[in-house]
Formats: structure tokens, sequence, C-alpha cells
């Protein structure tokens, strides 16, 4: 009997984990939907002043503005620059520069 | 039926098997939840802001012109304008006025913008969210700017974006264009880069060529090469993509490792009680199966929770000290929850299976030895 419960007992266990995805599944779809009118709202922002970039890094102007950033970006500050800022080695050069 | 109590029993033996050694396999348990939550974390992450970012871009400009000198941008003549216009298929264009400020008072970097359609007075403001937390200013409170000529110019807040809007508007000032001027100085006859709209996407790379043939000293960013880069944002090329890949895949090795090299004296001996008293080979595979399943269902299960509730409730805070690097100005944008499933099977594929097989295989070898012998090692 007391053996028993054990597997019982892991059963609700992943049950209740299985239960748990499932409330956040649902929470993905009713968030989704319920952010619908926010992200209307942003693209109407992004289209009246002409944004371009997302505002994830603020340190440099090359995070900042990621696909306004050129092929000397990396040397603006001197000739010999290194590259110091932390969001610069996380992302990627934009796309139009790797051609 | 008959089966299923099979099942259920070992189950039982397997679960009894696990907590006889609690300390080392809770310690599994842990490391290997922390490990599929870090991953997940990180593919939550960057998969939403990646879907968020391919639908408010969307609207972004279809062509911007910027003039380069030297290998720097400088302010573009707004005389270019006017043949550009005239090339066929561009259905409007104008000067944007966009550049930074850095702020000395708490060393914070600003986006300043004139905006087109959205009319302000001069000498007042919008602002974003993050510039209203950082300075701790309201509507109604001014800001003060020092100008390119040393002067303080004292601008009203009007307005602040709502808090939705961080992730594009976070660092945002919007002022009027003689504030801006004043500001930053320079002559009316330039702005910062010039945006188009063009009728038919189609006729954009033509419309990009002959600019670039009309006047060679400027470059020329498409919006489908504005999508496509956030759309390779945070690729597994990326440095800290690597190093979180790296991490997981030695943890991995050391799991496999660890498995893979064979069981513990104590392990083969229970293998071999077992076979003795009875047991067929395909019991101790299943026996195996199920602890190896326990473990890595289990700490998958919590692991995917856990990164969901990280990142979507709590806006990935343990990821924002690596984000946010040196910046003092910080967006706290709250992330529209999109989900890619194919990730989180890919991940189930990656985590899941190659622990549950590496802890079958040694069993196997052992569960195949005379029980006889392996007692007697």
């Amino acid at each position: 009997m007391n053996s028993m419960r054990k597997a019982k007992k892991f059963f609700f266990f992943i049950l209740t984990q299985g239960i748990i995805l499932i409330f956040l599944l649902a929470h993905s779809f009713y968030q989704i939907h319920a952010d619908q009118s926010w992200l209307e709202e942003k693209k109407r922002m992004v289209r009246d002043l002409e944004l371009t970039d997302l505002c994830l890094f603020t340190e440099a102007n090359y995070t900042r503005h990621l696909t306004q950033a050129d092929r000397h970006t990396a040397f603006q500050n001197s000739p010999l620059a290194l590259e110091h800022f932390p969001s610069g080695s996380i992302l990627l050069p934009p796309e139009h520069l790797k051609k | 039926m008959e089966g299923w109590e099979r099942q259920k029993n070992i189950l039982d033996f397997s679960l009894s098997s696990l907590l006889r050694r609690k300390g080392k396999n809770l310690a599994l348990v842990f490391v290997y939840t922390l490990l599929v939550f870090t991953l997940a974390s990180v593919l939550f992450f960057t998969h939403a802001i990646k879907r968020e970012a391919s639908l408010i871009l969307q609207d972004s400009p279809e062509l911007i012109v910027q003039k380069s000198i030297a290998g720097r941008q400088e302010q573009i003549p707004l005389r270019y304008l006017e043949p550009i216009q005239k090339i066929r298929g561009v259905q409007s264009g104008r000067g944007r006025l966009w550049g930074y400020y850095y702020d000395p008072i708490i060393g914070a970097n600003y986006t300043l913008m004139v905006p087109e359609k959205q009319t302000l007075e001069s000498g007042k403001i919008s602002i974003g969210q993050g510039v209203s937390k950082t300075r701790l200013v309201f509507p109604g409170d001014t800001m003060e700017f020092r100008s390119h000529d040393g002067m303080l110019l004292q601008l009203q807040i009007q307005q602040v974006f709502p808090s939705e809007s961080e992730l594009i508007a976070s660092d945002l000032i919007l002022l009027a264009e003689d504030d801006f001027r004043r500001l930053f100085g320079g002559s009316r006859e330039y702005a910062t880069d010039l945006t188009l709209r063009v009728r038919n996407q189609r006729e954009l790379p033509t419309i990009a060529l002959k600019i670039a043939e009309m006047f060679p000293d400027t470059r020329i960013i498409l919006r489908e090469e504005i999508l496509r880069t956030y759309e390779s944002i945070f690729n597994w090329r990326g440095g800290m993509m690597v190093f979180i890949l790296v991490g997981a895949l030695l943890a991995f090795i050391i799991f496999a490792w660890d498995k893979a090299s064979g069981l513990s004296l104590e392990e083969r001996r229970e293998i071999g009680i077992l076979k003795a008293v009875g047991w067929e080979t395909s019991d101790v595979l299943l026996l195996k199966f199920w602890e190896g399943t326990i473990i890595s269902l289990s700490s998958f299960l919590m692991g995917i929770i856990w990164a969901y509730a990280h990142v979507f409730f709590t806006s990935a805070a343990l990821l924002a000290p690596a984000l946010k690097g040196w910046a003092v100005l910080y967006p706290e944008f709250k992330l529209t929850p999109f989900i890619d499933f194919s990730q989180v099977a890919t991940l189930f594929f990656l985590t899941v299976v190659p622990y549950t097989v590496a802890t079958i295989i040694p069993s196997w070898r052992a569960a195949t030895i005379d029980p006889d012998s392996v007692m007697r090692t």
C-alpha cells in the first residue's frame, strides 16, 4: 500500500506540473490576445515616429540603434578602439553589414 | 491492465531506489532543472523579443538614406530630398531629426527625436517611461538640457509614454523642431537622415540603387534589413548565447559521462540481486528507464515552468544584469508571451531523451552479465 502511494504521488506531481503548463499555455494565449491593442499601439508609434529599433540597450549608440550602425561604428571612439560595452559583445552586426 | 500494474510496481521500486540515494538524486534534479531553466529562459526571451520586433517594426520606414563622410554618419542636406522624390515609385519623403543626449546628472543616454505627425509646442516634451523613472520626473515637471553653445534649455514634460511602450520608447524624448535646433545647433537645411515611403515594395531595391547612383556619399537602409537584423538578434553566434550553449553542453557532457561511464558498485550489486531473485533483463531496463524518466521529466517540466514565470512574470529579472551592461537607463519591458513550441520540443529532445538513453545503456550492460559475478565484484 505504502509503495503504491509513491507511484501515485509521482503521477500527481507530474499531473500538477502538466496542469501548471496548461495554465501557462492558456496564459500565453490570453496574454497575446490581451496585448493586441498594445501591439497595435506600438506599431502606430513606430509608424508615426518613424522608429527603426527596439530600446534594448541604451549604453552605446550602435546597440541602441542596432540597424543604423555602419562598418566604422566599432572604430568611432578611436581607430584602434576595442569593444568596451557589454551589449556590443552580445549582439550580432546588423543584417546589411553581413552582405 | 496487468501491464499497467507491472509498470506501476516498477515505478514504485524506481522511486524507492532513487530515494535511497536521496541527496545525490535531489542534487542531480536541482542542477538538471537549473540547466533547463537557463536554456528555456534564453529561448523564451529571445523568441518573444524577435516575434515582437517582427510585428511592431513592420511599419518602420521603408527606406532610410544617410550621408556618410570619412566613415561617420553626418547630417544630410535636405536638398537631396527633391531629386530623390522625383524617382519613379517614391511616394513621399522627409528629413528626420534625431540624436542622442547624455545626461550628466544620472549618466544616462537619451534618444531625442522630432516627431512628424505629433506636433509639440516649443518648450514642451514627451518622454519615455525609462526617462521618467530614472530622472524621477513627471508631467508638469521641467527637465534641463545643456545646449551646444553651453546655454541651459528648460523643457516642460507634457506627457509620459505608457509603460507598455518601454520596448520601443523607454529612452525616447520627443521635442519640437525649434528646441531640437536650439539644443544641437546646425542649419535648417540639414536633417539627421531621410526617410522614404514607396508605392510598391518590389521597387525598393531599384529605388535604393538609383539613390546610390545619384548620391554616392549616401548609405541606404531598407526596412527588410531592419526586420532581418531583429530576426537574427541573439543568434547562437552572439557572445552570450555561445557561452550559455557551451555551458549547457559541458553540463550535459558531465551528465552523460557520469551515466555512460558505468554504474556505481552499489547499483551493479542491486541489479545483480534483482536478477538473482528472478527479475528479467527487460524488467531491469524498465526500472532504469523509469529512474531516468523520473529525474529528466521532473527536471524538464520544473525548468520550463520556472523559465516561463521568470521571463514573462518578472520581465526576465535574472537575465537583466547580463543585458543591462553599463546602461543606467534600462527598459523594464513586459514581453508578450509568444512561445515557439518547436523550440520547447527541441529542448525536450535535447535534454530528456539523451539522459534517459544514457541511463539505460550501462544498465543494459550490467543486466546482461551473470548475476553471480556482478554480486561478487
